[in-house]
């Protein structure tokens, strides 16, 4: 195939010798400072980045809110990484099923793990499964476009509430582009399929709901400040939410993120009007509140209707130090027709990857992965991103983290820890294996394709891109 | 020092790559205001300005107008001197023209600071500690858009800014800024700053 003979042409006129072969599973902000970082760390380094979706950039892409565009600029410094002469990108490359873990790490010296987080943490509550419940994991990458979640079609005409369970950033974005008015996202890179379902929607009110008070919510200022901000929104937090204990008063003095949201939190309470005007989107904040179990509808069978709460309070604190929820044998419910889960992410195992169920994480010490028996690195393969560290943390922490992947992989060369430091056949290993499988591998310049298309299609809407959501599609464009 | 505001308006295709201007792009730039000093003389209008960021993420026609520095004078009046100390303690020193941000004239100078979000306020990688609390005072007071980002900054300190948003003007002459190091404990959960 043209692409491997043109890899091969480039490798044999290159003067560096290219003795270090390094794999990076994932094309998020983990995968590329991991490449960057290695690229800077060493010279003789060649870094190819693979990832099951033929675009490349993880949750920049797919996950960040269309009306945020700002934090997508990222993808400029990613981009400088993947056209380097010593980086490939590979798209629709997926690990398990194209190629196996196995097989990488006998086509390259050093494997990196960065593929994040695409599951959900459940609730395990009875209800759960009913229609008009989502992740909001699903409801973000449906309304992003992502190519897996482009039929999602959540119902958004059957009711006039819907609930967000979690108080963190994912929440506040999904309530943001429920409540936000359409046209305002009709100039943002929206999937078009989800500004489509907008336009008609008929939801009204949102609920934020958090089994802990205002000085847990796990929000920070900038997304509080611009849900805040929409126009003519009336916002509704109750008072007594906001009293607090000196031991908080104390916590915030001494954490600037919490105390700022509390600030904020405050104030909008302060200055609420009593009661919403009519025709007025609502957004409510309800703390205290555990989700017990999902209410089915009386008419239409297998649909949500609601959710039934338990009151909390706050008692006693958990190993790191955080205010634990306790249930008062309170109940409370909250009719909606739909529910956004906004509770977090998990990582998915792969065979032959030691994995912490408990926490959705692979087990390791500062990057290296441990093996499962003795608890020893088994040198070679690292981790980077979600995870390595969970499902937390935002676009810059992957910067240090890739930071202390990469150094513990230097360390590891460097004392000879490598046992496979023969030579690898590396990129040109992996394209003769993809090769020999028909996968159609997505090379960055196909991304670029893509990328452009999306560009042009956009222009023609006053759109800043007009995602391709389907596969089908994405791939196509690569052809041409 | 050229203040370079583009305006590109009509059927000029012109794709914003990168808002890292050096002495090249400049170069470049004084070539596009010829240009367009012989294609579209409306557009130009002679003032003092400095580079700055115009490249807004999606959009691809943008209008800024190409000037030359048409008062001359004394160059050292137009610089100040500014120090960057990395995390490993290794200083570098240069010079800053008066109206560049502190972001761009480190990646003008080769200086490693990162600019995830390229000065837009929608990110902290550019988070520089200002080493002596005269310089600090002497900064107009971060905006709420600067606090909720700096909220999020790893290392932060009392003295802390973003470096796109620290504009040299005269009274910072001899301004020293860190770059912090990268600390261990990196999850925003478990970071516990110093009070503000």
């Amino acid at each position: 195939m043209a692409i491997f003979r043109a890899m091969i042409a480039r490798k044999f006129s290159s003067a560096t010798v290219r003795s270090l072969r390094v794999c990076v599973v994932g094309s998020g902000p983990a995968g590329f400072y991991t490449a960057e970082k290695m690229l800077k760390a060493h010279e003789g380094a060649e870094v190819d980045i693979i990832d099951r979706l033929p675009t490349p950039f993880g949750l920049v892409r797919s996950g960040v809110a269309p009306d945020h565009p700002e934090t997508k600029i990222v993808t400029n410094q990613f981009s400088r990484v993947a056209r380097n002469e010593r980086c490939s990108f590979f798209g629709n490359v997926t690990l398990g099923s194209s190629i196996s873990l196995y097989e990488l790490r006998q086509i390259y010296n050093v494997v990196v793990l960065a593929y994040g987080a695409e599951s959900d943490r459940v609730l395990g509550i009875p209800g759960e499964e009913l229609n008009g419940v989502h992740s909001a994991r699903e409801f973000v990458w449906w309304y992003n476009g992502h190519p897996d979640f482009s039929k999602l079609t959540p119902d958004l005409k059957s009711t006039d509430t819907a609930i967000v369970l979690g108080q963190g950033n994912v929440a506040l974005d999904v309530a943001r582009i429920l409540l936000k008015p359409p046209t305002e996202l009709a100039v943002t890179d929206i999937a078009s399929h989800a500004l489509a379902a907008l336009k008609t929607s008929s939801i009204r009110k949102v609920y934020l709901v958090g089994r802990r008070g205002p000085v847990q919510a796990a929000c920070t200022a900038k997304e509080l400040r611009e849900i805040l901000a929409i126009k003519d929104l009336y916002v509704n937090i109750k008072e007594t939410d906001l009293l607090t204990t000196s031991e908080e008063e104390e916590e915030m003095k001494n954490n600037r993120i919490r105390r700022r949201v509390f600030e904020l939190l405050s104030k909008a309470s302060s200055s609420a009007a009593p009661h919403p005007s009519s025709g007025q989107r609502e957004l409510h904040f309800t703390f205290f509140r555990k989700p017990d179990k999902f209410l089915e509808s009386d008419d239409r069978s297998g649909h949500v209707a609601g959710l039934q709460f338990e009151k909390t309070t706050l008692q006693g604190r958990d190993g790191s130090g955080n205010q634990i929820a306790a249930g008062t044998g309170q109940h409370e419910d909250l009719k909606c027709g739909l529910v956004l889960k906004s509770i977090g992410y998990t990582s998915i195992p792969v065979e032959d990857l030691p994995f912490n169920f408990p926490k959705g994480t692979v087990p390791n010490t500062e990057g290296r992965v441990l093996s499962s028996d003795f608890a020893k690195p088994d040198y070679g393969l690292y981790v980077c991103g979600w995870l390595k560290r969970g499902p937390t943390g935002i676009i810059a922490t992957n910067l240090y983290d890739a930071e202390e992947t990469v150094a513990s992989i230097s360390e590891d060369l460097e004392k000879g820890k490598l046992t496979s430091a023969s030579i690898k056949p590396g990129r040109e290993g992996l394209l003769q294996l993809l090769e020999r499988r028909k996968v159609q591998v997505v090379t960055f310049s196909d991304w670029e394709k893509i990328d452009s298309e999306e560009k042009r299609l956009g222009s023609l809407k006053g759109k800043p891109r007009e995602k391709l959501t389907t596969w089908k599609d994405l791939l196509e464009v690569t052809t041409k | 020092m050229l203040k370079v505001v583009w305006s590109l308006s009509g059927n000029t295709m012109f794709t914003c790559k990168t808002l890292q201007l050096g002495p090249q792009a400049i170069k470049g730039l004084s070539k596009v205001s010829r240009i367009l000093k012989s294609t579209s003389p409306a557009l130009i209008t002679p003032r003092k300005s400095y580079v700055q960021n115009f490249c807004l993420p999606g959009r691809e026609r943008f209008s800024t107008t190409a000037t030359d520095n048409a008062e001359g004078g004394n160059e050292e009046n137009q610089n100040i001197s500014v120090t960057f100390v990395d995390k490993d303690g290794e200083e570098k020193k240069i010079k800053v023209p008066i109206g560049m941000s502190m972001l761009e004239a480190a990646h003008e100078n080769d200086i490693e600071l990162e600019g995830a979000c390229e000065g837009s306020l929608a990110c902290s990688t550019c988070h520089v500690i200002v080493m002596d609390v005269e310089h600090y005072n002497k900064l107009e007071d971060p905006t709420d858009e600067e606090n909720d980002m700096l909220d999020l900054a790893f290392g932060l300190t009392e003295t802390s800014r973003l470096g796109c948003q620290v504009i040299a003007r005269p009274e910072l002459d001899g301004l020293r800024l860190a770059i912090p190091a990268a600390t261990r404990n990196f999850a925003v959960d478990g970071y516990k700053p110093k009070p503000h």
